[in-house]
C-alpha cells in the first residue's frame, strides 16, 4: 500500500468516525425518548463492554487464545469484588499478566 | 433520568476527578501499544499520531491497524473502524441530554471525545453536573494520554518488551471489566438483566471471532441486546 493510499486511508477513516460521533450528538432529542430506543440504550454498553472483555482477554489473530490475559482478567475480577480502586484493579491485572508471562516464558 | 441518589456530593467530586484521571492514565499507557501496533501495520509515526489525534477512539484505531497489518485492504480497514464507531453515535444519543453542548462549536468539540471511556465515566456519574465534569475530564485526560503515548509507541516500536507488552495486553481487559462492573453489581438498576445482556455478548463474541474479520464480532455482540426483552412500562419511566 502506498503512502498516499495510507493517508487516505488514515484521513477517510478519521472524517467517518468523527460523523459518526457527531451524528450522536445531533439527533433530535424525539428520537431518543422512546421506550424501545432507551431500552436499547441501556443495555448497548453491557453487551459491548463485555464482548471487549472477551475479545481482549481470550482471543488473538481470530482465534481462542489462553494466556495471561485470563489470569490477570480474574484477578481483576477478584479486586473488583473487594471494591478496590480502579488504578489498584488495573495495577494488579497487568503485574498478574507479566508475572504469568515471566513463568511461562 | 437517572434516579441515582446514593453518594455523598463533595466526595462523589473527588471520587469523580479520581477515577477520571485514573482511567486516563491507564488508557493513555495502552497509546503505546497502539503506537507500536500502527507502525508494525506499516504506518508511519506521523499517519500513527494522525490517527490518534483525528479519529481518536481506540477500539476503532486498533481495528483500523489490525486489518491493515494482517493484509486486509483500504476499504476492510476503513469498514472496520467505521463499524467500531457507530458505538460512539449510541453513546452520543445517550450523553447528548447531558452534555446538551450549546452552538455548533461546542457541539463538534463535545462530538469528538465522545468514547467508550468518557460515556461509561459521565454515565456512572452519580448526578448530571458530576456526569459533565466526568466527561471533560476523563476526554482531556485520555486525549492528552493517548496522542503522548502514541507518539512514545511508535518511535519505540520494538523496543518495547515482551513483560512490557504482556502487562499492557492484561491492563485492557481489567480495564473494560472495570467499566462494565457497576452495572452487573447487585443494587444496580435491572442488575439481573444486565448480567444476561453481559453474558450474551461475551459468548456471541467470542463464538464469532473465528468467522468475522477482526473487530466486527464486537459490533454484532449488540444483538444480545435482545435478551434484555421488550420495555416494560413500569421501567420506561425511570
Amino acid at each position: 500500500m502506498s503512502a498516499g493510499t495510507m493517508w487516505a486511508v488514515v484521513l477517510a477513516g478519521s472524517l467517518g468516525c468523527y460523523l459518526l460521533k457527531l451524528a450522536g450528538l445531533s439527533v433530535p432529542a424525539a428520537w431518543v425518548q422512546r421506550p424501545l430506543v432507551t431500552r436499547v440504550v441501556e443495555f448497548v454498553p453491557a453487551a459491548l463492554l463485555a464482548a471487549l472483555v472477551a475479545v481482549q482477554a481470550a482471543t488473538s489473530d481470530g482465534g481462542l487464545v489462553l494466556d495471561g490475559r485470563l489470569v490477570g482478567l480474574a484477578v481483576a475480577a477478584l479486586a473488583l469484588a473487594l471494591r478496590a480502586p480502579f488504578i489498584v484493579v488495573l495495577l494488579v491485572a497487568g503485574v498478574a499478566g507479566a508475572l504469568v508471562h515471566v513463568v511461562t516464558g | 433520568m437517572l434516579t441515582r441518589v446514593h453518594g455523598v456530593p463533595r466526595s462523589a467530586r473527588s471520587a469523580t476527578l479520581r477515577d477520571a484521571i485514573g482511567l486516563g492514565v491507564a488508557v493513555g499507557l495502552y497509546g503505546v501499544a497502539f503506537g507500536a501496533a500502527a507502525v508494525g501495520a506499516g504506518l508511519d509515526p506521523w499517519q500513527a499520531v494522525t490517527m490518534s489525534a483525528l479519529m481518536f477512539t481506540g477500539a476503532s484505531q486498533f481495528a483500523l491497524v489490525g486489518v491493515l497489518g494482517a493484509g486486509g485492504g483500504a476499504l476492510a480497514a476503513i469498514g472496520s473502524a467505521l463499524l467500531l464507531g457507530t458505538r460512539n453515535t449510541v453513546y452520543g444519543v445517550r450523553l447528548a441530554p447531558m452534555l446538551a453542548p450549546r452552538g455548533w462549536l461546542r457541539r463538534a468539540g463535545a462530538a469528538h471525545w465522545v468514547i467508550d471511556e468518557t460515556t461509561a465515566m459521565a454515565v456512572a456519574a452519580p448526578d448530571r453536573e458530576l456526569g459533565r465534569l466526568a466527561f471533560w475530564v476523563t476526554g482531556a485526560t485520555i486525549y492528552l494520554g493517548w496522542n503522548v503515548t502514541t507518539v512514545v509507541g511508535a518511535l519505540g516500536a520494538g523496543a518495547l518488551g515482551e513483560t512490557a507488552q504482556a502487562a499492557l495486553d492484561s491492563i485492557v481487559p481489567a480495564a473494560f471489566l472495570a467499566l462494565l462492573w457497576p452495572r452487573l453489581r447487585r443494587g444496580a438498576t435491572e442488575a439481573g438483566v444486565q448480567r444476561r445482556v453481559a453474558l450474551g455478548g461475551a459468548v456471541v463474541a467470542l463464538a464469532l471471532t473465528p468467522v468475522v474479520p477482526a473487530g466486527v464480532q464486537v459490533v454484532l455482540a449488540v444483538v444480545a441486546v435482545g435478551l434484555a426483552g421488550r420495555p416494560r412500562a413500569r421501567e420506561t419511566a425511570a
